[in-house]
């Protein structure tokens, strides 16, 4: 079956605002569909797709977290036997895998913009409703076939989440933990092209009249870019991934040296894929803690066009610096990539400042939201700084796979986590109808930013000192024992603060604080509708005269200015 | 359209030149026939757009006009599918796919099952509910 949708829209001139969800349409027929285990299973609208979607990769969260205090445990000490040298290699490797594929992508660029943009661009749903379904299906059986590497012989992939050749070909790494590795990441993978081709679609195909591109929040348009270098990145990766498969089990050589192969091609397709994805990953939080300054401190956001460009060149420019991680090969344009590197750190100093300026003089509210997002801020500045240092080689060469490295990026991602979280807090409202716990989420905050810091700085220290990274014991290096008790302290507290996280969801969930249309007075187009919002979203939509129509709706006093709206604000005035 | 596929062209130059630039600089092939096949990401769905914009008579839809009103988009948007079961079928059978590869040609047969159904399903789902 299927449901022809017509544009609400409001042919009484006294709207009766947002809130009644059925008021003069026939959405009858969609009210009584399944709940429960079979909503889960065949429901085609993106608001249950994309809850199922951050609901999963959360879980994932937790599971590669678990990985990550077993392997902080292990290195509390030089000498410890907690887990044994081949289980350390597949803890790391799945924590990895599990954070990079199956957590903060699926979240960042399917859960929430799944849930949102059709939202904020006010459409009915995304573009392929089945086709989105579909796309959470392969990646909820992509995570299931990694995972049950666990459950093998041989155990879980064990190559790093890089996959570098050779150690990934089938001499270095038999065993069917491997195979089941490189076939999930093609069913996840297709999964994230079909994201992809959905978001661009969606934002091209389904805005609601009045809604230019240039009106478009910036979570919307950030997932525009990143639907872009989805489709970009992804094939590449998956392409790859055959060519692996190839090499272990049907005798092709194309990464082996003994038949006329190139082991570094493997890295260059990689890398190739995962430079792009780390703005895959990085851009959808960049666009919900942009929402969440500008929601927080009751301004419009400042730059918006200086935004949009920096997203845009971001986009570009990512794809020129993929070799960066391969400086130390000796096979590679040093000045070319140096220089890419460098050069992209223009467009995220705007963003910088943009956000500085969002608060700048605003009525700034510190919610848990807006906490989680300047803690980013400071989080992701720290993990941005040091990756300009290892744009240039000379450092690079200093500090390649010591635990530097692995402390820049996890600077990268907890802020990532702390944007997350930012955007949890500040829709978690819209999605569910009711309020979080504040104070809990206070609690969750001191101990995720104080952990994070206390988790990575060490690391940076004990890189430094020349830890490599991927080590599960240290004897000859009593000395980097304090630094390294440090950094499990900091998880430690991390793990801790993602119990508060829990803990505030039950909480809430019994307690059904009712948060209301729009709790936080918010500005773009997602808070116009009910909380959750109806069948379709919208019973009725607001004008559309800037990128805050919300906001304009509810203070017709204080009109947005700009954007094509200078006039009006004038003949109005 | 127009500013949609600008966006599009826009990307594709850009890692045109920077092929062209790296190319030059390095010789390195694999880089380059990466950002060559970039380049046609670009061009392709950036002239697709632009082609319908043309076909259009250079028409501006109401969500490309900063003073379009809502009223002017009335009337139906598309026709969106209900509850359907066929994606996660289809998905399971992908799963028995890829695990064919890795335990075993005759996991094919549920992933032939499973994939077959879900495609039959998926083709009789569309026939019945009828899309306007």
């Amino acid at each position: 079956m299927t449901d022809v949708i017509d544009r609400p829209v409001n042919l009484d001139s006294d709207d009766q605002g947002p809130v009644n969800p059925d008021h003069g349409h026939d959405h009858g027929h969609d009210h009584h569909g399944p709940s429960g285990l079979v909503k889960w299973m065949t429901s085609t609208d993106h608001k249950v797709i994309g809850i199922s979607y951050t609901v999963t990769s959360l879980t994932m969260m937790i599971i590669g977290g678990a990985f990550a205090e077993i392997i902080r445990a292990q290195l509390v000490s030089p000498t410890s036997t907690l887990v044994s040298f081949a289980q350390y290699n597949e803890l790391f490797t799945m924590h990895g895998s599990v954070m990079i594929y199956l957590f903060v992508g699926p979240f960042a660029f399917a859960g929430l913009a799944n849930y949102l943009v059709p939202l904020q661009i006010g459409a009915p749903d995304m573009a392929f409703p089945r086709l989105n379904l579909l796309s959470y299906w392969l990646y909820l059986c992509g995570s299931l076939v990694m995972l049950s590497g666990f459950l093998t012989s041989g155990g879980a992939a064990n190559f790093g989440w890089v996959g570098y050749a050779p150690l990934s070909n089938v001499t270095a790494s038999p065993g069917s933990g491997a195979d089941l590795w490189i076939v999930a990441l093609m069913l996840t993978g297709f999964s994230a092209i079909f994201s992809g081709v959905n978001l661009v679609a969606t934002i091209f195909y389904l805005r609601a009249p009045g809604m230019t591109l240039f009106r478009m929040p910036i979570f919307t348009w950030n997932m525009l870019i990143t639907g872009i270098l989805i489709l970009l990145a992804f094939p590449i990766l998956t392409g790859g991934l055959v060519m692996l498969y190839c090499d272990r089990h049907f005798g092709t050589h194309i990464f082996t040296v003994s038949g006329g192969g190139v082991p570094l091609l493997w890295q260059h397709i990689f890398w190739f894929w995962g430079h792009p994805e780390v703005y895959i990953l990085a851009l959808p939080m960049f666009g919900m803690v942009t929402e969440v300054f500008a929601v927080f401190s009751k301004k419009p956001i400042f730059g918006y066009r200086g935004m949009v460009f920096a997203t845009i060149s971001i986009g570009a420019l990512s794809l020129g610096v993929w070799a960066h991680h391969m400086f130390t090969t000796g096979a590679v344009l040093l000045p070319f990539f140096s220089a890419m590197s460098l050069l992209i750190a223009v467009p995220t100093g705007i963003k910088m400042f943009n956000w500085i300026g969002t608060m700048w003089g605003g009525k700034v509210t510190y919610s848990t939201s807006m906490l989680m997002a300047m803690g980013f801020l400071f989080t992701f500045l720290v993990g941005g700084i040091t990756g300009i240092y290892l744009a240039s080689p000379p450092i690079d060469f200093f500090t390649h796979d010591t635990y530097f490295v692995v402390a820049h990026f996890h600077s990268v991602v907890m802020a990532l986590v702390l944007g997350a979280m930012s955007a949890i807090f500040l829709w978690f409202p819209k999605m569910s109808g009711i309020m979080l716990n504040e104070r809990l989420g206070k609690f969750q905050f001191w101990f995720l930013f104080i952990g994070t810091q206390v988790f990575t700085f060490p690391m940076y220290l004990v890189g430094l000192k020349g830890m490599p990274r991927r080590m599960a014991v240290y004897p000859n290096n009593p000395s980097w024992q304090s630094l390294n008790q440090w950094a499990s302290v900091g998880a430690l507290l991390i793990g801790i603060s993602m119990v508060f996280f829990i803990v505030n969801a039950l909480y809430s969930f019994k307690k059904r604080v009712p948060a209301g249309d729009n709790p936080w007075d918010a500005q773009t187009l997602e808070w116009y509708t009910s909380s959750p919002p109806p069948a379709h979203n919208f019973v009725s939509l607001p004008p559309i005269h800037s990128e805050r129509p919300t906001w304009d709706y509810n203070h017709p006093d204080h009109l947005s200015l700009g954007h094509g709206n200078k006039e009006k604000a004038k003949a109005g005035s | 359209m127009k500013k949609e596929s600008i966006l599009f062209l826009f990307l594709g130059v850009f890692w045109g030149l920077m092929g062209v630039v790296y190319w030059f600089w390095s010789r390195d092939v694999t880089g380059a026939v990466m950002l060559a096949g970039s380049v046609f990401l670009g061009l392709i769905p950036g002239l697709y757009l632009y082609y319908w914009y043309r076909r259009s008579g250079y028409h501006l839809r109401a969500e490309d006009r900063p003073d379009a009103s809502i009223e002017e988009g009335a009337g139906v948007i598309d026709a969106f599918p209900d509850n359907s079961i066929w994606p996660m079928i289809f998905a399971i059978g992908c799963m028995f796919g890829v695990l064919a590869l890795v335990f075993g040609t005759w996991l094919a047969i549920p992933a032939i099952a499973f994939g077959l159904s879900a495609m039959i399903g998926f083709t009789a789902e569309s026939r019945r509910g009828g899309t306007t």
